[in-house]
């Protein structure tokens, strides 16, 4: 796999220009040893902590829907390290990767899926709805495209404040097509705000392609009639993704309004554990897989600069692994809900 | 022939306006598109043109008249070949008239039955309201200068709170009701939107999720249809969803319901809408102190608020004691009037009917009590079944859709928590099961009427 990562990205994973606005995509990042570390354990962690939660599905343990993150991690990892303390995150419901990324606690996101009265909120989200004020993670949501007008929000509130916060505000390419998005466009770029449109182009919405679903398919390109510029990111190599942060941070903290990002990426997985994917063939998944997966890239630049030992990744792996299995034992262990709190938290 | 200019109606609730300015002079030729006039109204100051040709023969209203009624004639224009010094004889030199047969009054006609009671329901007797303290003076306010008061006096208080919406800065607001908001608070605090409702309600919900206190005003409750997504799935569940961690305070809010032959798609009442959702507050205030005090709560108030106007009441002044800082509770119904016979439930401007119909019926030694619900999510219940166990007969009047209203789940409520105590079915009155139709005649068939509440007063006493 080290090999195989090495290999130039498939054509259809490239950066070009918006060419409306000048903006290019920025070259990959150059990451020291430690970001090459750090970047290679949160998206294990997240790559691991998804698996388990696939496993406790089909345990039964989870109920309702499960989105998984699996293949897109280099998304979330690579944004989350453009930012600095008090920049929100918000997305739809594939949002366990983001909970995680945004440090939220691992046993509370898996404690969350099993319903339990340990989750993130105290079982009455699931899945699809987690918060943390704290963390400044502002969810978790359920209905498509809704997040955008959300995020927008967020970064109103940040101008408001005049606090250098930006909102990442997250969606997929088919919330990409909900007028709702549009109406935040417009008025982020009327009112110059601190918003990052991060468009998480995994090819499927749901069962329908881009290409079936997309007039435009260039998503970078969606910004345009509202002046918003907008970059392709490889959002399979997090090296990519961290620059395009950096480069979309900078441009809203300095109060140039809204920036797109469209990562380019690819969820393994189909779009819910009931999704059997058959809209796609399996050589296309393994393609990605081989070809492209963003933590392997890492694997395999960290061995090649000999900046870990097989060794010191095992015990990456393994202290990964034991995260995951002490959030999986809390969430199956852990107690239901009191039948209090049916009737707590509607109105304060 | 020469022809009379009247005063023309600017909106569907105008009855009358001022004749601020003239821009012809008596004798100037004009033609047809020519501004010929100034009209000042509660809501906007607009330009009348001239719709025929000829010359200005005599100015009827002159500059500066106030309250010129809807109809009235304001200028005679004579036409080819009349004498301009004798066309406009005999005009003018009695009172204004209003033309009852013309076309244009109609929508005065199919609100009369809802506008006579209200002008006179400050004069009803009206029990002490126990958060008002005894002895404070009362300022005649209208509901529309309530509303703002309100929000001003907040956002004097808390730099958190915002006002956006459609034309609420620099056209002052659509209805008026944000006027001056602007001139005092800047562009930051009062934030025109463009026309994009679920857009900038999802950016209130938002802003409101950071910890700010939006007040969305929507343009007319109707066009919350574009965004009732984001008030029931973002501002509503968000609490609950995230284990008590995130709500969203926020109040939304604008004119309710039917206004006065705007069609159906313009006239919709939306209190049943919103008073099924857990996580909502709803209120629908009828008076103006009522307006004010809730407003400031529902502002202070750290959940989602739906606050139901209308745009016929915005005109209407009230009492409204002069207090530093008058808040009023939430979810609390206004005994209006005490009585013993029978119980009319009503709320916003389904009390004109109510109010209307009581006079009525002391004329009849009926002796009615009635309760302005205020908010209709939390619902006072406690207050409604009191006053059903003393008269034991209950009437609920509103002007929404009559299945699944408001009055079906109080008639729900108080049947199965004071059966024994009704001596009578429970009458609901509610609007048609119509959508609302344009004509005159069959718009007022499609609202409730003082003549149903009295009959069902009549059928619940047995008289």
């Amino acid at each position: 796999m080290a090999t195989a990562a090495k290999k130039a990205p498939a054509k259809s994973v490239k950066s070009t220009s918006a060419k409306s606005t000048g903006l290019s995509a920025p070259k990959p990042a150059e990451f020291t040893k430690d970001e090459e570390l750090a970047a290679y354990r949160h998206m294990l962690l997240i790559r691991r902590f998804e698996e388990k939660a696939g496993q406790l599905y089909g345990m039964g343990f989870i109920g309702g829907f499960c989105h998984l993150y699996i293949g897109q991690e280099a998304v979330v990892t690579g944004m989350k390290m453009a930012l600095i303390g008090g920049d929100q995150m918000i997305t739809a419901y594939r949002d366990h990767g983001h909970m995680l990324a945004m440090e939220l606690s691992p046993r509370g996101v898996m404690a969350e899926l099993t319903g339990r009265r340990g989750g993130l909120s105290r079982g009455k989200g699931g899945s699809m709805h987690m918060f943390s004020k704290e963390k400044h993670f502002y969810g978790g949501h359920g209905i498509v495209g809704a997040q955008v007008s959300l995020g927008t929000g967020l970064a109103f509130a940040n101008r408001y404040r005049d606090n250098n916060n930006v909102s990442l505000t997250y969606f997929g390419d088919g919330a990409a097509n909900q007028g709702q998005v549009y109406e935040s466009f417009n008025m982020a770029s009327l009112w110059k705000l601190p918003v990052i449109y991060i468009i998480e182009n995994n090819r499927y919405a749901m069962g329908t392609s881009v290409s079936r679903s997309s007039a435009e398919t260039n998503f970078s390109h969606r910004g345009a009639s509202f002046k918003i510029p907008g970059i392709q990111v490889d959002g399979m190599d997090v090296r990519a993704v961290k620059s395009a942060g950096d480069q979309a941070t900078e441009w809203c903290r300095a109060g140039n309004g809204p920036i797109i990002l469209e990562m380019q990426t690819y969820r393994y997985r189909g779009h819910s554990m009931s999704d059997p994917a058959k809209y796609r063939s399996k050589e296309e998944v393994q393609k990605m897989r081989s070809d492209h997966d963003p933590i392997e890239q890492v694997k395999a630049r960290l061995t090649a600069k000999k900046w870990a030992s097989e060794d010191e990744l095992k015990n990456i792996d393994k202290e990964v692994r034991d995260i995951v299995a002490d959030a999986a034992e809390f969430a199956q262990h852990d107690a239901e809900p009191d039948p209090s709190e049916l009737w707590t938290d509607i109105v304060l | 022939m020469p022809i009379e200019i009247l005063m023309p109606a600017l909106s569907p609730t105008m009855e009358e306006g001022n004749l601020s300015k003239w821009l012809k002079s008596e004798g100037d030729k004009v033609v047809a598109g020519d501004v010929i006039a100034e009209i000042e109204t509660d809501k906007a100051t607009m330009e009348v043109e001239a719709v025929d040709e000829g010359t200005l023969a005599k100015i009827v209203v002159p500059a500066g008249t106030e309250g010129v009624k809807v109809n009235a004639v304001i200028a005679v224009l004579a036409v080819d070949g009349e004498d301009v010094d004798t066309a406009g004889e005999g005009i003018g030199e009695e009172p204004p008239k209003v033309e009852v047969a013309a076309p244009a009054p109609a929508p005065v006609a199919a609100k009369s039955e809802a506008a006579a009671p209200v002008a006179a329901a400050p004069k009803t007797e009206v029990a002490a309201d126990p958060d008002i303290p005894a002895g404070t003076e009362m300022v005649s306010t209208t509901v529309r200068e309530a509303l703002r008061d309100a929000m001003a006096e907040e956002m004097r208080r808390d730099g958190d709170v915002f006002v956006m919406g459609e034309e609420v800065a620099e056209y002052q607001g659509a209805y008026k009701i944000t006027q001056g908001l602007l001139q005092e608070f800047g562009p930051r605090r009062v934030v025109d939107t463009p026309i994009t409702e679920h857009g900038f309600a999802g950016v209130g919900v938002g802003a409101a999720m950071a910890g700010l206190k939006p007040i969305v005003e929507f343009m007319t409750f109707n066009f919350a249809m574009q965004a009732i997504d984001q008030i029931i799935n973002s501002a509503a569940k968000t609490l609950y969803m995230s284990g008590g961690q995130m709500g969203a305070p926020i109040v939304f809010r604008g004119p309710n319901g039917a206004a006065a032959r705007v069609g159906a798609q313009h006239s919709q009442c939306y209190a049943a809408w919103y008073s099924h959702i857990p996580g909502l507050k709803v209120v629908m205030p009828y008076t103006a102190a009522d307006a004010k005090g809730l407003l400031k709560a529902a502002i202070r108030d750290p959940n989602p608020v739906i606050f139901l106007e209308n745009e016929i009441l915005y005109g209407q002044s009230f009492d409204v004691p002069k207090l530093d800082d008058f808040v009023l509770p939430i979810g609390k119904a206004r005994i209006h009037k005490q009585g013993k016979d029978v119980t009319i439930v009503s709320f916003g401007i389904g009390m004109t009917y109510a109010i209307k119909a009581e006079a009525e019926l002391r004329g009849m030694g009926i002796d009615a009590e009635i309760i302005d619900l205020r908010s209709i999510r939390p619902l006072d219940l406690d207050t409604v079944i009191a006053s059903v166990k003393k008269t034991n007969r209950l009437i609920v009047v509103e002007e929404g859709f009559p299945q699944s209203s408001v009055g079906d789940h109080i008639a729900n409520q108080v049947s199965q928590r004071a059966f024994d105590f009704l001596d009578a079915p429970v009458i609901t009155i509610a609007g048609k099961d119509v959508p609302m139709p344009y004509a005159a005649n069959l718009e007022k068939l499609a609202l409730p009427n003082v003549g149903e509440v009295i009959e069902a007063v009549k059928a619940v006493t047995y008289r």
